[in-house]
């Protein structure tokens, strides 16, 4: 029976780093940059939430406005800090800025609700699932997650493969040229998909903090880099591949923590990192990207 | 007549008397006493940040490659010198060669994990090496963490539970235990020797880049696909400057482990934000730049320090008080204008325009 719990709690973490890793495989997709400051975007989006329903706003409309406030930062960052070093001579440039920027969010959510920790009241008003007679129980937190980030991979597929912007982001991802002398608005492109990254970054920071009320400013910065771990695991730039990679990284993790070292369980995931990378450099599902002279 | 030094001797001779002029100066206040004890305390970190930043810049500057666990390589360094210092305290007796023997091991291990950790990462490409470097620096806190050894009569115990699991006899001594981790280090750090290893460092970078090797690293750097037409081994250049990158900031960590009577592994000193300051140092210093890599962490640790005291020191300011109290916030903005302003494309053609206007002026 613990075996199932350590289990179900895995495939819980493992959705949220999903959801989190979809947004840095989208933006490594099409940008072709990591995009550092993506687990503070998580954390921005907490606390939104946060301050909102300490002012007695019901949840729902809440982390619409975590939503919606997530994606204009998004915007914002890449439009002022990415954009203009697109075409930096060094690829170097924008991985340093992009560094720069979630040092920069930290430290301002430092400075505006120090760094104490907050507890953060669920969102979530689903009932726990009680089976096999009371002894396994799923909670409520745990059911919504893992539906959450099914519907998101479910939809983003069917955004990237049926609409017209969808398919401007595989154009643009395949070749920025080309897609430019097509009419593309690569430009525009690339911020719908920062939108739609720091959007699921807010849905994300909301569960995480559901499931984990602690709330600190660095509480985005660790999810935010193992999510990147699972986005390379599942193969970067795919979105199933995200989803497959951020669950088995979750179930990892908690089995790490429960059967070998709670203390080593981040080293465990790291460890997976470097495996990856050494057995199959481009992921579960990642395909060989062939470089042009 | 003989043509003088060229331009990067003069340049490195340059930075060598600042180093010089600057401890000279340092320790004439010492002498005088005018230096203030906040400050002194300072000296010796500024040392181990200037030995960080100067091996980050080789991999950042001069191999184009983003590393963020030079912290992780410090950790390395900075445990695998206690523990020798701890373990032959007793048998060497004379501090000097204790540490100059610390200093060697703490450089050769830090040297063979950047090397294993370069293997398999250093084929990839730029973000993967910044994120496996991050992740290493995490494993290696976390493994100190866990890492219980001790000693008796009848030799050495490891565990990786807790201390009881040891069975250490009566006569037996804890030396790293776990997330205590190395405690009662003779303090064996002073100025001079962090000034020494700084002439030591600055010279075994400016050597290896104005080397063949150097040229072949930067090759790599400017255009990786031309350097392999022409017969450049991208692997074993890119290893080499990892590699003395890992051994510098392994002796960075020797440095820092024996001015600490305890040393222990957390994520305020060997985190990921440690190795993030070095990149600030590097990127404020100047990408590339030597002497730059010398300069930032004197002027945001020691003077940065010294004219806030100053101001501080004629009236209650809240400017300067927000600026001190909040410090990180300041490095962040400014991290992120210098690359704005430094790197974008258009604002570098604005520049070049700019000073070639200039230029042209002076001549006519």
């Amino acid at each position: 029976m613990s075996f199932l719990r350590n289990l179900i709690n895995g495939i819980s973490l493992g959705s949220v780093y999903a959801i989190i890793a979809l947004g840095y495989t989208m933006v490594y997709g099409i940008a072709k940059m990591l995009n550092f400051a993506h687990g503070d975007v998580i954390m921005v989006g907490a606390y939104v939430v946060f301050v909102a329903m300490s002012n007695t706003m019901p949840a729902v409309p809440a982390v619409l406005l975590s939503i919606v406030i997530c994606t204009g930062l998004g915007i914002l960052i890449e439009r002022i800090a990415y954009r203009p070093l697109r075409n930096a001579s060094s690829p170097l440039a924008v991985l340093i800025t992009a560094i720069g920027v979630s040092y920069l969010l930290q430290n301002l959510a430092l400075l505006i609700f120090g760094s104490n920790p907050k507890s953060f009241a669920s969102v979530v008003n689903v009932p726990d699932l009680k089976l096999a007679g009371g002894k396994l129980t799923i909670t409520g937190e745990t059911i919504v997650t893992i539906v959450a980030s099914l519907v998101i991979v479910f939809a983003l597929t069917a955004f990237i493969n049926k609409t017209k912007p969808g398919q401007a982001m595989v154009a643009v991802s395949e070749d920025q040229g080309a897609a430019k002398l097509m009419g593309i608005n690569v430009n525009g492109t690339i911020a719908l998909t920062f939108a739609i990254g720091s959007g699921l970054a807010a849905i994300a920071g909301v569960l995480l903090c559901s499931a984990y009320p602690q709330l600190t400013p660095y509480t985005g910065s660790m999810p935010g880099i193992k999510a990147f771990v699972a986005a390379v695991f599942g193969g970067i730039g795919s979105i199933p591949g995200a989803m497959i990679g951020g669950i088995l990284l979750g179930v990892i993790e908690i089995f790490g923590k429960a059967y070998i070292s709670s203390q080593m369980a981040d080293a465990i995931v790291f460890a997976v990192l470097i495996i990856v990378l050494l057995v199959k450099p481009t992921g579960i599902l990642g395909r060989q990207i062939q470089e042009k002279v | 007549m003989k043509k003088g030094l060229s331009k990067t001797t003069r340049s490195n001779i340059g930075t060598f008397l600042i180093v010089i002029i600057a401890y000279i100066v340092c320790e004439i206040l010492l002498a005088t006493g005018t230096m203030s004890s906040g400050l002194e305390g300072l000296l010796v970190p500024c040392c181990y940040y200037i030995i960080l930043s100067v091996a980050l810049n080789l991999v950042v500057g001069y191999l184009g490659e983003l590393s963020l666990g030079h912290a992780g390589f410090m950790c390395v360094g900075a445990f695998s010198s206690a523990f020798f210092t701890r373990a032959v305290q007793n048998i060497i007796t004379n501090q000097t060669v204790r540490f100059i023997l610390a200093i060697l091991i703490g450089a050769a291990v830090a040297a063979l994990f950047g090397f294993l950790i370069g293997i398999p990462v250093l084929r990839l490409k730029g973000d993967y090496l910044a994120i496996v470097t991050l992740a290493f620096g995490e494993i290696i806190k976390n493994l100190v963490n866990v890492m219980y050894i001790g000693r008796d009569s009848s030799g050495w115990h490891i565990s990786l539970k807790d201390q009881i699991s040891l069975h250490l006899a009566a006569d037996g001594e804890m030396i790293l235990s776990g997330p205590q981790g190395i405690g009662r280090i003779p303090k064996e750090s002073s100025f001079t020797a962090g000034f020494i290893l700084v002439l030591i460092t600055l010279f075994i970078v400016m050597r290896l880049t104005n080397s063949r090797d150097g040229r072949a690293i930067m090759s790599i750097r400017d255009n990786r696909i031309a350097a392999e037409s022409i017969g450049i081994n991208i692997t074993k250049y890119k290893l080499m400057a990892f590699t003395v990158s890992a051994a510098l900031a392994g002796v960075g960590g020797v440095l820092y482990a024996h001015n600490l009577a305890t040393l222990t592994a957390t994520s305020k000193n060997f985190g990921y934000n440690m190795s993030i300051m070095f990149l600030v140092y590097v990127v404020l210093g100047g990408i590339g730049s030597l002497r730059g890599s010398v300069i930032a962490p004197v002027v945001l640790n020691l003077l940065l320090d010294f004219f806030l005291r100053q101001i501080q020191l004629i009236g209650d300011n809240p400017v300067i008080g927000f600026i001190s109290d909040n410090r990180m916030l300041i490095y962040a903005i400014v991290l992120i204008a210098v690359m704005l302003v430094t790197w974008n494309p258009t604002m570098r053609e604005k520049r070049a325009a700019l000073f070639s206007k200039s230029r042209r002026g002076e001549a006519e």
